[in-house]
């Protein structure tokens, strides 16, 4: 059991203050505070490049219970700012587990807190929307943090991407463990060769991708058009990420150019959203957000519902999307935002949830054999 | 899709009489669909035998048949009634099960009746053991390796394949009866043999055991466009082994990764798929290695279940109104959220708390029976408790269990470590408290872990929780600072422990906790962890609330505290009495608020209520609903013995309680102050005394006589009481009894042999006294109420005897105020009436009566309470004479082999069934048959009754002879009826030698046994007979009366059979002015 920890404090920029126990690493962060409704995959939101920036408030009360292992990291590091908990368990019990929560927060340097009333907390980013925030175990003054919360920059106009995405291009070969496979992708005969943009990638997405007969060869965010299509790929995917869509001016231009080249490209998340910019619409950041496992999406055509997984503070505006050719193919069932988009003429889609889950339901899965499905029909002539 | 417009009319099945493994849960699915289906504008038809349901109230379904529920019984409905289809997933095992054989006998087809929810092949797929284990091969699922036998032998040439010890499950039953875990080949045979009998194919699977495996569930629901979804996961805290009705559960799972999560939840899908369910809800469970996350599928049922009801309650999402609206057409998206009211139903609830689920058990009533739990479910009933963490969660939900137990704490350590080893390792009721005491002692998690199978996740909590309580012990209230005592609030420590630690009173703990500044809190169940605004005040108390959400109203508003976790005694009907007064409140434009810790219970429906408070039912926690919303009274008689309890504590603590002042509650429980009104209205009690000690005891029964009824004063369902027939009984039950309630005195009372016992259900508004009904019992005087067979009206008593019952019930509610429901039991012995004992609150068969005379009586009351005089409503007195009805009890013995299955004064069954017809005889039939005790119309009958029974009994033989039935009776008897030339057979009696009577029951050679006793020689031996009848579903008929009365029913059954009629039909006249 946990020996009795140092203080942590949380200050928002709206001036609200919590306390509570640290539970992982030493040290001060400022992040945009968001909550997520997950019950389950902690880790995997913790090393998510797309929560850069961003500080997570867990709402399930009792958080770390399975521990860690280092088959569930979705990326190289942890990304997410601070993690807010009511309850984080000290032991952990699962087979798969080689630490504690506790000691992964330390390990990978993330400041985090729990004994905090996560709902109070949550209720209060419902109605407030997203807040900047800091959250310190060394400077407990409130009134100073909560400065700090306040000269904190905010996500809008901020290029995020740049900082997670890879340095070095590199090839990814490992495909879904085969224990925990999601229902829904079919492998191919022959593979694929395919240009992954990184603006954040979870791994969970390369294993889809090599699942459904692709070979993903992962390239950082600033790569050029020409670059991409001298490797002549099948088709080029773009990732999730952190930040602010249209701060990624740079890959605006870049998607535009492979789009139009007639290469076949799937958008997911930050991805979905650049596609957005690329053909002339727009996004706008959200309320609070999206961040759980359990939203329901339509697809229009056939209106069958998925449940996603979920992680995005930015969403495409639909009015922006008249007269770019692109058209909505899926909405969000509790709000109506769109989730996703596809192009009238060009072999482009792309989703704002996560068919690759990690964490999260699998129902989506069978997008990354739609996507290989359009791959394979690319060249023959669509009415 | 929208509604299905080619459906008119749907005849749903309801799960009849209350028993281990099928409860209230089914009223509440049943009464949710019924709803929701009504207000698509389909003609509802409904069957169902338990009176007790809100379900079969006749204002909710078009047609209401309170029938045996029986293949042939819903054939004759569906011939007379022509419904376009059947609803069988809502009525638990009964409904799935009468709905296949309705299926293979052609009625369905034969009618144009389409099956919803569920096809035939699918039930067939999801229940039959063998094709389900096919499809989930076929699907790349593994089950438990697994042989399925059809004769002993078949089964034990499995053994070489699976090993010991292994599981038994029969096939088709429910709540695994029959089954159970063989750890020898002795208990092998005996299962095995058990399990071919109960299962209605002959089928058993044997299969190797998973114990100490993780166990979870999932509940699924799926529409026709295959839009999926999980409402719902449930971590098993006992592990593999434990029957998950008898298992402590959590909700959502705690020890998944979400990569395992998935997996099960992809698996879920892929058998709801496989098996076929269209549309509808399934619950799935599942084993987890805790070594290496190997998966296995244990079962599916493809229904709403008990456990589908705790996930609706767990998370807001009510899984069988969606259900039923899937089955007539609806996709889920097209079905709107109840709770936040903006969003669809096509999503997985996302919970931000804790639920837990606690089995509570009836060991104590059946002591001569094994404790140890196993694949056959054993407990009566649950609670469960929501609270922000797991701690507070479970310490809530032990409070809520009502075991005198005032959270994780233990009484006296009283155990050597030989065998706390022993008790953490056998899964029994008291294990909880064997690791409590393990911790107490310093064990590690890791050896109580192995010896438990209890995952290290949830030890490492009740081990701090252990650790700590013991702690505070000889605490100074005072020593707390701010910080620690809210940390002791937030993790669950209830005020009554913390008084009991640092030998303060609960209100000087509260006090000084309130002087911090330490306050109970209220969130909401919401669905969606806060994620969107709620609508529905759903609410549970936490101490880790910062804040208030949906604040009281400052409407004029009433609590109502129901009854807690059914147990025997206090079950089904007490929550019908709760949610006809909270519908009451509601018409009357009252606030309603409920607060209830049941989760199987209509009540506890978030519809039901203007809110719902999911509390235990202890002081502090009903209090601080009471100083949260200010009501502006709070009803405590409708809830059984459980409010009671807590009536004068609230009002020590200035809550107002409506109806019926407390004051007469003790006038009519003390001994002293019943005596003296008694004396006042002139009636008359059995001779009786009070006895403090043992010695008291003896003097008091020299005294009037015996034999003597004795008992602890305060109680409900009989427990503890007895007959006592001598001194040296008397004396063995007095070191008993008064362990059982030392700071209660034990009541003495001279014992009627002989005599008939009434039960009278009465409302009074303080001027005007309406009986209900006068209630004849079938069964001999000293048998509980509970336990009788009653019938409306009375068929025996003499019309100036019912009429001075019905003065003296008028005389007593208003001598002692009573504002609200009443009831009392009287004795007839001769010309002399007794009262035997008066109860100032709603009783056990308030719904029957309720249903026998066509007047909501509970609703009645609820509008007294509130101001009304009866005169006001109208309510007239009931004709009793409109209907036959005769309400029967369904006992728990079969799932308890070894108990004696004697009847006595303590109540020992769970449910219980209605008949009603226009004729006698054949409501009794309805009675029996509904109670799985059918009456025959052929066979050997066999007879042994008391000396003066023996002329009666010649009449009753000579008829049954007529009949062509063969007799069989013992000595007496058989000179008796030899002597009047009746054709008989003689047996041995037991002490007789062998074969005797219990050698011919158990070889079912024997289809109705006719047995009066008398003393308590022939107690012994009758218990015997009885016993071996109960467990054999052999009709036994214990007084002469009863005897007439079954004869009749035979008479009714040969000559024309069971005709079925709704209530509303019995009463359809009613609407006209009777006035002659």
């Amino acid at each position: 059991m946990p020996a009795p920890s140092s203080p942590a404090l949380l200050a928002l920029e709206n001036g609200a203050v919590f306390q509570g126990r640290s539970v992982g690493a030493q040290g001060e962060r400022a992040c945009e505070l968001v909550f997520n409704t997950a019950m389950t995959g902690y880790q995997e939101i913790l090393t998510d490049p797309s929560y850069r920036g961003q500080g997570v408030v867990m709402t399930y009360p009792q958080i770390g219970n399975y521990g860690c292992c280092e088959a569930d990291d979705e990326s190289r590091a942890c990304w997410t700012e601070a993690l807010i908990m009511r309850e984080c368990s000290p032991v952990s019990s699962s087979w798969r587990a080689d630490s504690t929560l506790p000691e992964y927060l330390m390990k990978h340097n993330i400041v985090a807190m729990d004994n905090v009333d996560t709902r109070e907390l949550s209720l209060m980013l419902r109605e407030q929307g997203a807040l900047r925030a800091v959250l310190s175990t060394k400077e407990l003054d409130a009134s100073s943090l909560i400065k700090k919360a306040q000269a904190h920059p905010p996500l809008e106009g901020r290029d995020l991407a740049g900082e997670v995405t890879t340095q070095a291009a590199y090839d990814w070969t490992e495909a879904q463990a085969e224990s925990f496979e999601a229902p829904g992708i079919f492998d191919s005969n022959n593979r694929c060769p395919l240009v992954v943009f990184d603006f954040g990638v979870k791994r969970n997405i390369l294993r889809c991708l090599v699942s459904a007969g692709f070979d993903p060869h992962v390239v950082p965010a600033k790569t050029s058009a020409e670059d991409v299509l001298a490797k002549n790929p099948s088709a080029v995917f773009l990732s999730n990420g952190p930040g602010d869509p249209a701060a990624v001016t740079y890959a605006h231009s870049t998607i535009r150019t492979i789009a139009e080249s007639g290469v076949p490209v799937l958008g997911i998340c930050l991805g979905h959203q650049i596609l957005a910019h690329v053909f002339g619409g727009h996004t706008k950041k959200m309320k609070f957000g999206h961040h759980g496992a359990n939203h329901p999406v339509i697809e229009l055509e056939s209106g069958r519902i998925d449940i996603t997984s979920q992680n995005h503070s930015f969403a495409v505006e639909e009015s922006s999307l008249a007269g770019t050719g692109l058209e909505i193919t899926h909405q969000n069932g509790n709000d109506g935002s769109v989730e996703g988009m596809r192009h009238a003429n060009l072999p482009v889609f792309s989703v704002q949830y996560h068919p690759e889950a990690a964490p999260g339901p699998h129902d989506s899965a069978h997008l990354f054999s739609q996507f290989r499905k359009m791959v394979e029909n690319r060249r023959i002539p669509t009415s | 899709m929208p509604r299905r417009n080619d459906l008119e009319s749907i005849l749903i099945i309801g799960s009849g009489p209350i028993i281990i493994g099928q409860a209230c849960e089914f009223d509440y699915s049943g009464t949710q669909a019924i709803k929701a289906l009504k207000e698509e504008g389909y003609r509802i038809l409904l069957i169902n035998s338990n009176p007790a349901s809100i379900m079969t109230d006749p204002e909710l379904a078009d047609r209401t048949f309170i029938e045996p529920i029986t293949p042939e019984i819903v054939a004759k409905i569906i011939e007379k009634e022509r419904p376009d289809a059947l609803l069988p997933t809502l009525g638990g095992q009964t409904a799935l099960n009468t709905a296949m054989s309705l299926q293979e006998m052609g009625v369905l087809e034969k009618f144009g009746v389409e099956m919803l929810g569920a096809r035939y092949e699918v039930i067939r797929k999801a229940e039959d053991r063998d094709e389900f284990r096919v499809a989930m091969e076929k699907i790349g699922l593994k089950n438990a390796p697994s042989e399925i036998a059809r004769t002993l032998a078949e089964a034990q040439a499995c053994i070489e394949k699976v090993g010991l010890p292994c599981v038994i499950r029969p096939a088709f039953t429910m709540g695994g009866s029959g089954g159970g875990i063989a750890w020898n080949h002795e208990e092998f045979d005996t299962i095995v043999s058990r399990g071919l009998r109960l299962s209605p194919v002959c089928e058993v699977l044997v299969e190797k055991s998973l114990l100490g495996w993780k166990e979870f569930e999932l509940e699924v629901m799926r529409d026709h466009k295959d839009n999926c979804v999980v409402v719902c996961s449930i971590e098993n805290l006992d592990p593999m082994g434990v029957h998950t009705g008898d298992s402590i559960t959590v909700a959502p799972s705690q020890t998944l990764t979400d990569k395992e999560y998935q997996r099960m939840r992809d698996a879920a899908f892929a058998i709801m798929r496989e098996v076929g369910v269209e549309c509808g809800g399934s619950n799935v469970q599942f084993a987890l290695n805790p070594e290496n996350g190997d998966l296995i599928v244990i079962e599916m049922n493809p229904r709403v279940s008990r456990s589908s009801a705790l996930a609706s309650k767990a998370t807001g999402f009510p899984i069988a109104k969606f259900a039923a609206k899937l089955a007539v057409g609806y996709s889920l998206d097209e079905i709107q959220n109840d709770i936040t009211k903006v969003t669809p139903a096509c999503f997985e609830p996302a919970i931000d708390y804790v639920v837990t689920k606690m089995p509570r058990f009836a060991f104590e009533k059946f002591p001569q029976s094994d404790s140890t739990l196993g694949t056959q479910m054993k407990s009566v009933g649950e609670t469960m408790a929501i609270g922000r963490t797991f701690e507070e969660s479970f310490q809530k939900a032990l409070r809520g269990l009502e075991v005198d137990r005032v959270g994780f704490s233990g009484k006296k350590r009283e155990f050597s470590p030989e065998e706390i080893r022993q008790k953490i390792s056998r899964p029994a009721p008291g294990r909880l408290f064997a690791l409590y005491d393990a911790f107490c002692a310093d064990y590690e998690i890791e050896e109580v872990s192995r010896l438990s199978g209890v995952d290290p996740w949830f030890l490492a909590f009740l081990q701090r929780l252990a650790v700590e309580d013991r702690d505070l012990e000889g605490s100074v209230l005072e020593d707390f600072s701010e910080k620690r005592l809210r940390d002791l609030k937030r993790r669950g420590f209830s005020d009554a422990r913390l008084a009991q630690a640092t030998s303060k009173s609960v209100a000087e703990v509260r006090a000084y906790r309130e002087s911090l500044n330490i306050r109970t809190g209220f969130r909401l169940v919401d669905t969606c962890a806060a994620e969107f605004e709620a609508q529905t005040p759903y609410l549970y108390s936490t101490f880790d609330a910062s804040s208030d959400e949906v604040p009281p109203t400052t409407n004029k508003k009433v609590m109502i505290l129901g009854g807690g976790p059914n147990r025997i005694g206090q079950g089904i009907e007490f929550d019908y009495c709760c949610v006809h007064a909270s519908l009451a409140l509601r018409e009357m434009g009252i606030e309603s608020i409920m607060v209830n810790s049941n989760p199987e219970t209509v009540s506890t429906d978030f519809d039901i209520s203007d809110r719902l408070y999911f509390e235990p039912l202890t002081h502090e926690d009903v209090l601080a609903v009471c100083e949260r919303e200010k009501p502006d009274g709070v009803i405590v008689q409708f809830g059984g013995q459980t409010p009671l309890n807590l009536a004068k504590g609230l009002l020590e603590a200035g809550v107002p309680l409506w109806g019926t002042p407390f004051e007469a509650i003790d006038r009519a429980e003390d001994r002293g102050r019943f005596s003296e009104m008694l004396n006042k209205l002139k009636l008359r009690a059995p001779e009786n005394g009070i006895a403090t000690d043992e010695d008291g005891a003896v003097e008091i029964a020299a005294r009037i006589g015996f034999p003597v009824l004795v008992r602890p004063s305060y109680v409900l369902g009989g427990r503890a009481m007895e007959i006592v027939y001598d001194e040296k009984d008397l004396r063995r039950y007095m070191n008993e009894a008064v362990q059982v309630s030392p700071e209660h005195p034990v009541l003495v009372d001279r014992f009627l042999e002989d005599a008939i016992e009434v039960d009278v259900d009465c409302v009074s508004d303080g001027k005007q006294v309406i009986i209900g009904a006068v209630m004849e019992h079938i069964e001999e005087a000293g048998i509980h109420s509970g336990d009788s067979t009653c019938v409306i009206p009375p068929t025996s008593l003499g019309e100036s005897i019912e009429e001075r019952i019905r003065e003296a019930t008028r005389a007593m509610a208003l001598e002692l105020g009573v504002i609200g429901l009443m009831n009392v039991q009287f004795a007839v012995r001769g010309e002399t009436v007794y009262v035997l004992e008066v109860n100032p609150r709603a009783s056990r068969t308030v719904p029957y009566v309720s249903k026998a005379v066509d007047v909501p009586f509970a609703r009645v009351a609820t509008q007294v309470m509130a101001g009304h005089t009866l005169a006001e409503l109208g309510i007239q007195e009931p004709n009793p004479d409109a209907t036959m009805a005769v309400k029967a009890p369904a006992f728990p013995f079969a799932k308890f082999p070894g108990a004696r299955a004697d009847l006595g004064p303590e109540m020992r069954s769970t449910g219980e069934v209605m008949g009603i017809d226009s004729n006698f005889g054949m409501a009794f039939a309805k009675a029996c048959d509904a109670a799985g005790r059918t009456l025959p119309t052929e066979g050997k009958v066999f007879i042994t009754v008391k000396d003066s029974d023996k002329r009666s009994v010649v009449l009753v033989a000579r008829s049954l002879t007529e009949m062509g039935f063969e007799l069989v009776a013992t000595d007496g008897t058989w000179r008796a009826l030899s002597r009047h030339g009746i054709p008989c057979e003689r047996i041995n009696k037991v002490h007789e030698g062998r074969p005797h009577v219990v050698d011919l029951i158990k070889s079912r050679d024997i289809s109705l046994i006719i047995n009066t006793p008398l003393g308590k020689v022939t107690r012994y031996d009758d218990g015997m007979i009885r016993s071996e009848s109960y467990q054999a579903n052999i009709p036994c008929l214990t007084t002469m009366s009863a005897a007439m009365a079954a004869l009749e029913g035979i008479q009714a059954l040969r000559h024309n059979g069971p005709e079925v009629c709704p209530l509303q039909d019995y009463f359809a006249d009613k609407l006209e002015p009777a006035e002659a």
